[in-house]
């Protein structure tokens, strides 16, 4: 059989920190790269008789997350005990959520591009050309970090407890992801997403993002079948809803789906960064097809990724997979979330990125590519909005109607390379929206060259002046006056008498030498445009 | 007059008046602990130094004319399962032998703050588990009035150092019994508050859904003294109730006329000693005398108690107790073999945690977490602890529908009265049916005293449990002092 005749069906759980100031259960800092055990106390050290009190901003920023995924909320809520003995976990059990999460059914939308199999082969887009992609989001819940055991060659083990408490949202994703470029960009959009509502920092080097997935593989002809009905409706939203991804995690859900119509899948773990995922799951995809190829079966198991040697190998297997003995933490009263607190939390969600690009195009009459620029940082797309706002509050005669164009091109060029060179983010820009308008208005209404522009937002980085400040002291103005350039232009031909003939003689190439002579003249401020229409006037006088 | 056998009111009265001072309450104490405590073994650690020390600040406090707390120097005694900060907290276990808390709990922070004066730290059965105080790492404590005889459990070593007049007062914890079932066996006040009344913070956790704090007392009144100190939301709790708390002391002496009394007939079945019988029921026609009307209610599920409970308790206690695994704090066993290299503990984690815990624990705290780990596990979870979660519920409801036609419950709290040391050691389940009457409390989260109401033909104590509405302690309270104040007679004898 061809690589064609298999379906890849992918699921990923993400472990993400919540940006509270303190823990889950207790008021020690989250602080990251503290020195070992600083930051504990008698409660997430796990000490005789200490209990957990909720964080109440952990369970805001957890609904924050659940409204953005489209997710609905569970309420009241509860805590789970997850039992299993390690050094870094001191109570030996971890406070989680297990039948009741805090958000469930849920979905993130990502760009639809069409889907590729492992072999390259584009295989049919589901839902038309441009309509993005849903990926379904099975549930998201709370639980706290363990902490991180570091083993010694000496013979001994460590165990720094800082981490234990933290904060962790689990969201897990439906087996709806079809091909490790989606798996990608699932990922993408949703740490976009996180990190844009500041739900998370997202910095997998400090630990405050992890992803384990899932992944099996199916032919063609199983899956079809189940599909018929989903594309008959028309209805994009859900596949199939079926569990098996949750319900065969570790301790998973108990739950009786049915629908066991996907492959035997294997879960990936080690996965330290994006690309990490979508190379494993290239990889696993080959390898699983490869066994089905040559008739044998997929184990169901749980795979390391190694990423020198480029290759996913077992670490145990379904067999050894503890039973975590879940049942509801009897410290922690269930989690009451009312209506009027979701209301707040919902109204600061501001605007989300994929809502903005849109309303960008729409809005300011700006391509889609600088949406896509301006709109993939925050602070970037609220500078824009803050110049566009200024721009049509000081309109000047001869600016264009709309800034949109002028600004985005010299926020995505000027801007940005300075920014780039400085190593500087956005929000740590000196130059105020207005200020940075005054001198796109010169340029825009050709007041300046656009050598000068540049020279002028130099010096204004410089000196901190104001761009008509630089323009009036360096006397930048570009001359526009008809009768003005006139002179400089009669001045020239006088003066260059062979570069006329020439011209006349049907070498037109000199014409641009001409106009440097004026600018010259006039000391760059002349209007090319209008020293150009002067020249060409007076040549063909004669 | 011995200072020591006084209740806690008493002493506070004479101390607040400046007629005694706390350091001579506390010198008193100590020499009656010095000839009393080798025969009972109430305590497992003595802080004989560390109260006199507060005992001096409170008479210089009071020397200068400030006001003393609530508990203005009464000796208090705190069961081992209560942290203090900077004293022993062992849970009766060799697993915390020697265990410092860095913290104090809720209530010990309250009794610090109403100039209470701690004595010392009470035996129990390991980690609360038990009805005899048989189950400590270190040794039993005897029942004063017979000493061959077992103080009840888990709050044991509470009970009888209150009933030998070691402590004046103390604290004790109930997961099933184990503050009304000592107090019935030593002839003295024991109360049970409603889940949630009193903060958990620093009460090693046995069974979080079940456990409460609470007083052994010589009386009601020093019950009631206790509970405005112990009672009241704690924001470390997240299971404490935030409701305001009444002056538990005052009313206490208010009339009971009209009060009535459900007398569940599922209390007075088969198992139940005839004596205690005797005893209870008159005490009720006692109650009859003052007023009180006898309803007959029926508490249907009372019989699931001790299976409920025994799922229960245990699946939550192999939860609490799977902290305790030698790495960070408590005891590590000694590797079976000695490594060469320097430094080197065990090659297995596994084995260190096997180890650790098989020397750590004792048989009834192993049983205990075998079942629960056993309830809890996948494909059994349904058939046990959810069932268990259902009848639980029965059982509460049973208490709701009761309590829709009467003021408060009565009926024996123990079946049986003291037992002989050893007498129930090799049958765990005879030892378990000594709570079948007080579990059901427990489960359904409600209030319960327990008060001496008469003795056996062979003298021993008998006790009466009240049980009340939640949050209703106010009128357990003044309900037990109603008996109390015209059959003062019927309390036990010290044995001294």
């Amino acid at each position: 059989m061809d690589n064609m005749d298999y379906k890849i069906t992918i699921g990923l759980e993400v472990h993400t920190q919540l940006k509270t100031s303190s823990k889950l259960f207790c008021g020690c800092s989250t602080n990251f790269g503290a020195s070992p055990n600083s930051q504990t106390c008698p409660v997430c050290l796990g000490l005789p008789g200490v209990l957990p009190v909720v964080n109440r901003k952990a369970v805001a920023l957890a609904v924050k997350a659940a409204l953005a995924l489209n997710c609905k909320i569970n309420s009241p809520t509860k805590f789970d005990r997850k039992n299993y003995f390690y050094p870094d976990l001191p109570k030996n059990y971890q406070i989680s959520q297990y039948d009741l999460p805090l958000a469930k059914e849920g979905y993130l939308e990502i760009p639809n591009p069409k889907s590729r199999s492992p072999n390259g082969t584009e295989t049919p887009s589901y839902d038309g050309a441009q309509s993005p992609r849903r990926i379904g989001i099975t549930r998201a819940h709370l639980e706290e970090d363990a902490g991180k055991s570091m083993h010694s060659d000496a013979g001994y083990s460590l165990v720094d407890l800082n981490r234990t408490g933290v904060p962790l949202l689990e969201i897990v994703s439906e087996p709806d992801i079809n091909s490790p470029d989606q798996a990608h960009q699932y990922l993408t959009a949703l740490k976009e997403l996180l990190i844009y509502l500041e739900i998370s920092d997202c910095d997998m080097e400090k630990g405050s993002l992890r992803v384990d997935a899932n992944i099996s593989i199916s032919p063609v002809s199983d899956v079809s079948l189940r599909e018929v009905p989903r594309r008959a409706s028309g209805d994009d939203e859900v596949i199939s809803k079926s569990n098996e991804i949750a319900s065969s995690r570790q301790g998973g859900i108990r739950n009786d789906s049915g629908e066991t119509k996907l492959g035997v899948k294997t879960e990936i773990k080690n996965l330290n960064s994006f690309k990490f995922v979508a190379k494993a799951l290239e990889f696993e995809a080959n390898r699983q097809i490869e066994l089905l190829k040559s008739g044998k079966e997929v184990v169901q198991e749980t795979r390391l990724w190694d990423e020198d040697k480029q290759e996913t190998r077992p670490l145990r297997s379904k067999e050894d997979v503890q039973d975590y003995r879940y049942f509801p933490e009897p410290d922690l009263e269930p989690l009451v979330i009312n209506e009027g607190w979701i209301g707040q939390i919902r109204k600061t969600i501001p605007e989300l990125p994929a809502a903005r690009r849109v309303r960008f195009v729409n809005q300011y009459g700006i391509p889609e590519y600088d949406a896509d620029v301006l709109t993939a940082d925050k602070e970037l797309a609220n500078y824009f909005e803050e110049c566009v706002k200024s721009y049509n509050s000081t309109q000047r005669e001869r600016s264009p109607a709309s800034g949109g164009k002028a600004i985005s091109n010299w926020l995505m060029s000027e801007v940005a390379k300075y920014l780039n060179e400085q190593k500087m983010e956005m929000k740590d820009f000196k130059i105020k929206p207005q200020e940075l308008v005054e001198l796109v208005k010169f340029s825009a209404a050709r007041q300046i060259t656009s050598t000068a522009a540049k020279e002028v937002f130099g010096e204004m980085l410089k000196s901190g002046k104001s761009a008509t400040a630089i323009v009036s002291e360096k006397g930048l103005l570009q001359v526009s006056d008809q009768g003005e350039i006139e002179v400089f232009v009669k001045e020239a031909l006088k003066s260059n008498p062979q570069m006329a003939a020439d011209y006349k003689a049907g070498k037109t190439v000199v014409l641009q030498a001409l106009v440097g002579q004026v600018m010259r003249l006039s000391k760059g401020k002349s209007n090319p445009e209008i020293v150009r229409t002067l020249l060409q006037k007076h040549l063909s006088e004669k | 007059m011995e200072l020591c056998s006084l209740t806690g009111w008493q002493i506070k009265e004479l101390i607040s008046k400046k007629e005694v001072s706390a350091v001579a309450v506390v010198e008193d104490l100590f020499r009656h602990i010095a000839k009393t405590e080798p025969s009972i073994k109430a305590y497992l650690t003595l802080t004989q130094d560390y109260a006199l020390v507060q005992a001096g600040q409170i008479d210089a406090r009071i020397a200068r004319g400030e006001q003393p707390g609530l508990l203005a120097g009464i000796p208090v005694a705190i069961k081992d399962n209560i942290a203090t900060d900077g004293i022993r907290t062992t849970c009766g276990s060799k697993i915390l032998a020697n265990f410092v808390p860095p913290y104090d709990a809720y209530v010990i922070k309250r009794i610090k703050e109403e100039d209470g004066i701690i004595i010392g730290k009470t035996n129990l059965d390991e980690f609360a588990m038990g009805s005899s105080c048989e189950n400590s790492a270190f040794g039993p404590t005897a029942n004063p009035r017979d000493v061959s005889r077992v103080p009840g459990g888990s709050s044991g070593g509470s009970a009888a150092a209150v009933a030998s007049d070691m402590a004046c007062m103390a604290l004790g914890s109930d997961t099933g019994g184990s503050i009304r079932q000592p107090a019935a066996l030593c002839g003295i006040t024991g109360l049970k508050p409603t889940y949630g009344c009193v903060s958990r913070y620093g009460l090693v956790a046995f069974a979080s859904s079940l456990d409460q704090i609470g007083p052994l007392t010589k009386d009601t009144r020093d019950a009631a003294l206790l509970m405005n100190v112990i009672a009241g939301y704690d924001k470390q709790d997240s299971t404490s109730v935030n409701r305001p708390v009444p002056d538990f002391t005052k009313g206490l002496d208010g009339e009971i006329r009209g009060l009535k009394i459900g007398v569940p007939k599922e209390y007075f079945g088969q198992g139940l000693n005839e004596d205690i019988r005797d005893a209870v029921n008159q005490t009720l026609s006692a109650y009859e005398k003052l007023g009180a009307k006898l309803v007959e209610v029926s508490l249907p599920h009372t019989n699931y108690g001790i299976a409920t409970y025994y799922i229960i308790a245990p699946s939550e206690a192999c939860s609490n107790l799977a902290r305790y695994d030698g790495i960070h704090y408590g005891y590590r066993a000694t590797p079976a073999y000695a490594e060469a290299s320097a430094g080197r503990d065990y090659t297995d984690l596994i084995n260190m945690y096997s180890k650790s815990r098989s020397e750590g624990f004792g048989h009834e705290v192993k049983r205990r977490i075998m079942l629960g780990t056993f309830a809890l596990s996948s494909g059994y979870y349904e058939a046990y602890y959810n069932r268990a979660l259902k009848i639980r519920r029965l059982i509460k409801q049973d208490f709701d529908a009761a309590f829709n036609k009467v003021d408060v419950i009565m009926g024996p709290t123990s079946p049986i009265a003291a037992f002989k040391a050893g007498e129930k050691l090799a049958d765990p389940l005879q030892m378990y049916l000594c709570d079948v009457y007080t579990v059901t409390a427990n489960l359904a989260g409600i209030p319960g005293i327990s008060i001496p109401c008469g003795l056996t033909k062979e003298k021993l104590p008998v006790g009466l449990q009240i049980l009340g509405k939640a949050f209703d302690e106010a009128t357990l309270l003044k309900v037990a002092r109603a008996y109390e104040n015209v059959n003062s007679k019927h309390q036990a004898p010290n044995s001294k």
